[in-house]
């Protein structure tokens, strides 16, 4: 990525220091990921190779119903091609043997062209249909595809690539490619093969004269290119126009409250009117281009038809030709540029499916940070002893957030973490969880390097529940069953009730059926912690990871929640990382840090006693009560 | 008031033949509930059977700009067409002229003609595509923004029950499909058919018996296409509708990718997603199964009829009724006429495809605008930030009155607000607090009872101006992908960099000082990830920035640590001063902030009062707040005095409390 590392002018400062561009703010992201027109050849060459490779590999599958497909197509346009053959056969031989008294030529050359035509109809219905399969296949494949690769893809990523940009990557970048496979394709396919046959037919036919139609190619195959090239940075651009597009229209309807709140509706509408317009002329652009290339290749065509005919005409007078092949010419040849104007379309559905294909690659080509082990340890029964070891970790390489950890958690404890905001307690949480790497030591469980350990067998020893309480669509017993998704109903009401939902979840308008996401825009932050909450307990796992979790519950849904901690805790590890110590009362062990250190490590009771910040808070509760 | 003739002429419950359409009889009561706000169910389907013109016809204030630039180009490429069609009567010119007489010196004029005629129709081409181009993108693109800025003003009541992809769809897939539609299928269909028109008239005149044989062809071609209308919309509208539904989920994987990968559940998503592409891809394959059938009829079709044509103008040639000249030009022109009837299927299938997605996006901008600014806003007298809630009522627009479920929320809420004084709301869960929020500025309307700002009723307030005066921090703070500034400055674009910095100190949101380009950086979505507090701060900062005379805060410092809340607290402290402000509390910390309490039961003010009345003679508001002391001595002993973190947060407020007294 030589020509796109460090600060590359050319691709990133029109972006950040347009006058109008400046609300967006500055972040390293353009450095990183060029999603801009001013490529240079080389990257614009892997783009190509690489998705290229993705088009094989999705193709491969359907190699059958390609092969088939494409005999349909040659079938279908040999039974095409054979009309004007038919034609030109029954004029110079039907009518002199018609005028003799011979009516089988003409019967003859009826039936063919019946039959041709007939042929032509049900081959190419058969040709729409197993395209079609290959293609949806393919598509489904891809979707599949991108979305299990996108969910592999570590936080990191998704932080780094936000969820618009993935958003329209699955979207309307998937949707460029079903337009081009159920609108485009074999118009493009048997586009390419009737101008293949009848270059053919024609040589075949008459050799001058069909060299004399073919060297219009030569011109078609200069203006191609310069339509090519024109026309890619242009796709490009359209597919980057898009995608801001999409993102701002996502911020926009997800933050919706405060859009209508704080009256930004008009500033939105200024930043989605640019991003529009910026999409507008790029498609613009694009048609543009198109508009210059189609008819300059019909005019080629065009005056190489009226070159035939004429020169066609003189050798009709010197009898080295038939009338009826100089109609065969005339009827190819303006053939061969009628379904032009689709050709043309296809074209432009290829090049945005070309481009959207790009980027799609681009995502599938991402490496997960934190990989699946190709050779996991089986570990059936994790008890949750965790140990940190030399553990060192930072987001960005010249920030740090644990300079160096060393950490051991026996299986059964509950560990209370506090600090101040930006100590480093959510990063040690997402550690063990292994939402990402350390960049030096390692986490272990059990004595197991989490990085040794299948995802599956992770997910099901560890759980983690933070702030941050998405409900997904579907009933309130759908989002709680979702810790466990073998649960039984009376399984998923008791989490629910053992953590104190049961009654407002009862208290919705079908009970535990209620459809959050037609009905959950109301749902508190409050309630859709609570069942979070009962998810988490679902899920039953030997280590629960708390971040905040209990941040946005009134107080006696917390202390609902704390009387049932006390009892799921037993027999289960727990880290609770809170900066409320209320939370710390159920903890069997404290860990106070500061700037990613552990300062201070004890029971409550030890801490207390001792002089460190935590006595003093714990002092300052003292003093107040007298 | 919109809302209310809306309610009139759509009694909340469903008629007979409602509920017998909707078997589900949640549903029809749930979409009743919303019929009434004018919203529609975004799961139902298309209503009723509307033809694909009259689904079209709905474009037409969009597509008029590009009207004129859309005629001239059908008008050209008729013309282009034309051109394209005399071609081969050129040719039958060479042949029964200069060929059949064997003179070469009579090819000069038809090779003009032949050269005149192609360069015509390319530069014609040329024109008309030059002209489609950019007009019927910028349909597209007024369309988009007209469907933006119609989101932007439809209430929240409407988001909350149509999932974000739905809309993505719509504004993304379905308006390239309407612009597909106007500048290529549409002004295809009206050349095509002119082209066939010409045509057969050409051929009539080559020919009257062979031409006919050709005419023929247009009412058997009339009837299928109409047959298939029917049936291609109906897929056309289910396979846009699985599009939108499978964003929905995409959205959502990717939105809820971290709880998927705390509960290592992407594979089960990943299965309801697959399942949710294959039910897109059946309906694609029955759309392909469609048209193959329409194409191999509209394929097959006119090859008959030149079938038929070539045995009797065959005979007619041999005949001598007839020359060879005549039979070929008939036959090229009848081939120019195969790719205006071949695209046919096409034309027609992006037709219905189109007005298919004509549908879903007028189903959206038909949804009526329900929290509007009056027509004549009255101008308070004063503007002092004086807050009254009278016998406020609300229930939530799907909500249904059940035996034991009472559908509203607040149930006479009587409540007011001296101005510049500040009061804390205290609940449980489910009592209606959040909801009492999102009445001030109107993120939903009462449905019954006022909010009364200054004496005048917040509906009959100008809109813009409401929101301009309340702020609001949610308990959810929403970013952005923008710099820290635009973050904070979100609805007051013209306010300087003073404003914020002061704004950040007051939500002690010093921490945009570290940030790598400071009020510039990037965060949000698209930028650095922040912590809850962070976050909530920020969120905090956003609500003081403007000055607002009423301040509303869902439990503003949840997210904070004690340190940071009790700064924050601190400056919040000099900003609550002299302004109005509903506060809702879950915390003793909270509450002290507030000059007066009001405790919120059963959707109705239970008793409202100072944190110390309350404490005194409600028996149940101290367990809303602080954990109980009794509860909290027994953990002590239990636990080595760990335990009361909350009280000493409350003491820490008292005696700041007190200080100020």
């Amino acid at each position: 990525m030589t020509t796109l590392s460090g600060a590359d002018p050319g691709a990133s400062a029109p972006v950040d220091t347009a006058p109008e561009d400046t609300w967006r703010g500055v972040a390293t992201e353009e450095l990183s990921e060029s999603e801009l027109s001013g490529l240079g050849s080389e990257v614009g060459a892997r783009m190509r190779a690489r998705s290229r490779r993705l088009l094989r590999s999705l193709l491969r599958p359907q190699r059958r119903r390609v092969v088939l497909a494409a005999v349909l197509v040659v079938v279908s346009e040999l039974a095409f091609l054979a009309g004007p053959l038919i034609v030109a056969y029954a004029i110079d031989t039907a009518v002199p043997a018609l005028a003799r008294g011979d009516g089988r030529p003409l019967v003859l050359s009826t039936i063919g062209y019946l039959a041709a035509g007939v042929l032509n109809a049900v081959t190419k219905a058969g040709f729409v249909r197993v395209s079609a399969r290959a293609a949806q296949a393919v598509l489904l494949d891809l979707r599949g595809r991108v979305f299990d690769h996108s969910q592999a893809l570590s936080l990191s990523f998704h932080e780094r690539y936000t969820s618009g940009r993935v958003i329209s990557r699955m979207t309307s970048d998937l949707d460029t490619l079903n337009e081009l496979t159920s609108e485009g394709l074999d118009g493009l396919i048997s586009g390419v093969l009737t101008v293949l046959g009848i270059s053919v037919t024609l040589l075949v036919l008459d050799l001058p004269l069909g060299l004399i139609a073919l060297a219009s190619f030569l011109p078609i195959a200069l203006l191609t290119r310069w339509f090519q090239r024109r026309s890619r940075s242009i796709y490009r651009r359209t597919r980057t126009a898009i995608a801001a597009l999409i993102v701002q229209f996502t911020e926009t309807m997800n933050g919706l409250r405060a859009v209508l709140s704080f009256r930004r509706e008009q500033r939105n509408l200024e930043i989605f009117r640019r991003s529009n317009a910026e999409n507008c002329e790029a498609n613009g652009d694009g048609l543009v281009v198109l508009a210059h290339y189609a008819p300059s290749v019909r005019m080629v065509g065009n005056l190489s038809l009226a070159a035939v005919m004429v020169v066609g005409a003189v050798q009709v007078v010197h009898g080295s030709v038939e009338i009826g092949v100089l109609a065969a010419f005339l009827l190819y040849v303006r053939r061969m540029y009628d379904p032009l104007d689709e050709l043309a379309m296809f074209y432009n559905a290829y090049q945005s499916a070309g481009a959207a294909l790009e980027k799609l690659s681009g995502l599938l080509e991402e490496v997960p940070s934190v990989p699946e082990p190709t050779d996991p340890v089986p570990a059936p029964e994790l008890r949750g002893r965790v140990t940190f070891e030399a553990v060192e970790f930072g987001y960005h390489p010249s920030v740090p957030v644990l300079p160096r950890l060393d950490l051991e958690i026996q299986a059964g404890q509950t560990v209370a973490v506090v600090g101040a905001t930006g100590a480093g307690k959510s990063t040690l949480a997402k550690l063990v969880a292994r939402f990402y790497d350390p960049t030096a030591g390692r986490v272990l469980l059990d004595g197991i390097a989490v990085d040794r350990l299948a995802g599956a067998d992770l997910r099901r020893a560890v759980v983690m529940v933070t702030q941050e309480s998405f409900l997904f669509s579907g009933s309130v017993a759908d989002n709680i069953a979702l810790g466990r998704p073998s649960a039984t109903r009376a399984e998923i009401e008791h989490a629910a009730d053992a953590i104190g939902a049961g009654p407002f979840i009862r208290q919705l308008p079908d009970g535990f059926d209620t459809d959050v996401r037609k009905r959950g825009g109301r749902l508190s932050a409050g309630q859709r912690q609570l069942v979070a909450f009962a998810r988490a307990f679902l899920a039953d796992p030997a280590v629960l990871i708390l971040d905040e979790a209990t941040a946005s519950l009134d107080i006696p849904s917390e202390r609902a929640v704390q009387q049932a901690l006390r009892t799921v805790l037993r027999g289960r590890t727990a880290v609770i990382i809170a900066h409320r110590l209320s939370t710390v009362s159920i903890a069997d062990r404290v860990l106070v840090m500061d700037h990613g250190r552990v300062t201070e490590d004890g029971s409550p009771a030890e801490l207390v006693r001792g002089t460190g910040a935590y006595a003093r808070l714990h002092d300052a509760w003292r003093d107040s009560l007298v | 008031m919109p809302i209310t003739d809306a309610a009139l002429s759509h009694p909340g419950t469903p008629t007979t033949a409602d509920a017998d359409a909707r078997p589900d009889r949640d549903t029809a009561e749930h979409a009743a509930g919303l019929t009434a706000l004018g919203i529609p169910d975004p799961d139902s389907g298309p209503r009723g059977a509307r033809s694909s013109v009259a689904s079209l016809r709905r474009l037409y204030p969009y597509a008029r700009p590009a009207l004129p630039a859309l005629l001239w180009s059908t008008v050209t490429a008729i013309v282009a067409t034309v051109c394209s069609l005399a071609f081969p009567l050129a040719i039958q010119w060479i042949i029964d002229g200069p060929i059949t007489d064997r003179d070469l010196s009579g090819l000069v004029w038809p090779a003009v003609v032949l050269v005149l005629l192609g360069a015509g129709e390319a530069g014609l081409f040329w024109v008309r595509r030059l002209l489609a181009a950019r007009p019927s993108m910028q349909v597209e693109a007024r369309m988009r923004e007209a469907l933006y800025a119609h989101l932007q003003r439809l209430p929240v009541a409407f988001h909350d029950h149509w999932p974000a992809g739905q809309l993505l769809s719509r504004a993304v897939s379905d308006l390239s499909t309407i612009r597909r539609f106007l500048g290529f299928a549409l002004v295809f269909l009206v050349v095509n058919v002119a082209t066939f028109v010409v045509g057969v008239i050409i051929l009539l005149s080559l020919s009257w018996r062979l031409g006919l044989v050709v005419a023929a062809l247009a009412v058997p071609l009339i009837v299928l296409c109409l047959r298939y209308e029917t049936r291609y919309q109906v897929l056309a509208r289910r396979s846009q509708d699985q599009v939108g539904d499978l964003a929905t989920t995409v959205e959502e994987s990717v939105l809820g990718i971290r709880i998927l990968k705390a509960f290592g559940r992407s594979r089960d998503l990943g299965r309801s997603f697959l399942a949710q592409a294959r039910g897109l891809r059946d309906t694609e394959l029955t759309k392909a199964r469609v048209i193959s059938v329409l194409w191999a009829t509209i394929i097959a079709l006119p090859e008959i009829a030149l079938g038929v044509v070539l045995l009797l103008g065959i005979q007619e040639v041999a005949d001598g009724t007839l020359t060879a000249g005549t039979l070929v030009a008939f036959f090229g022109t009848a081939m120019s006429l195969r790719w205006p009837i071949d695209s046919l299927g096409w034309l027609l299938a992006v037709t219905n495809d189109a007005a298919a997605a004509a549908d879903r996006y007028f189903e959206v901008m038909d949804v009526p605008v329900t929290v509007t600014s009056p027509e004549r806003p009255v101008r308070p007298a004063r503007r002092e930030g004086h807050l009254e809630f009278r016998d406020v009522r609300f229930g939530f627009p799907d909500a249904q009155d059940r035996p034991g479920r009472p559908a509203e929320v607040l149930r006479g809420v009587d409540l007011e607000l001296h101005p510049g004084e500040s009061v804390a709301v205290v609940g449980a869960t489910g009592s209606g607090k959040t909801a009492l929020t999102a009445l001030v500025n109107r993120l939903y309307d009462v449905t019954g009872g006022a909010v009364v700002l200054d004496g005048v009723d917040v509906r009959d307030l100008d809109l813009a101006d409401l929101r301009s005066r309340v702020a609001v921090a949610f308990e959810e703070p929403t970013l952005f992908s923008a710099s820290v500034r635009e973050n904070v400055l979100l609805g007051h674009p013209d306010a300087d960099d003073d404003e914020v910095r002061r704004a950040l100190r007051v939500a002690h949101a010093d921490f945009v000082e570290d940030l790598p380009w400071g009020l510039d950086t990037r965060i949000g979505e698209q930028g650095l990830s922040l912590s809850g507090g962070q976050r909530q701060r920020l969120a905090l900062a956003r609500a003081v920035v403007g000055r607002p005379s009423v301040l509303v805060m869902d439990d503003p410092l949840s997210a904070l640590d004690i340190h940071t809340e009790a700064q924050v607290e601190k400056a919040l402290r000099s900003v609550l001063h002299g302004t109005t402000a509903l506060i809702v509390a879950h915390r003793a910390s909270t509450v002290l902030l507030a000059d007066r309490v009001a405790l919120l039961a059963d959707g109705r003010v239970a008793a409202v009062g100072t944190h110390s009345e309350l404490l005194a003679t409600v028996p149940g508001y101290g367990d809303l707040l602080a954990t109980d002391a009794r509860g909290g001595a027994d953990r002590t002993d239990a636990r080595g005095g760990a335990d009361g973190t909350d009280g000493a947060r409350a003491g820490a407020g008292a005696g700041v409390d007190g200080g100020r007294a």
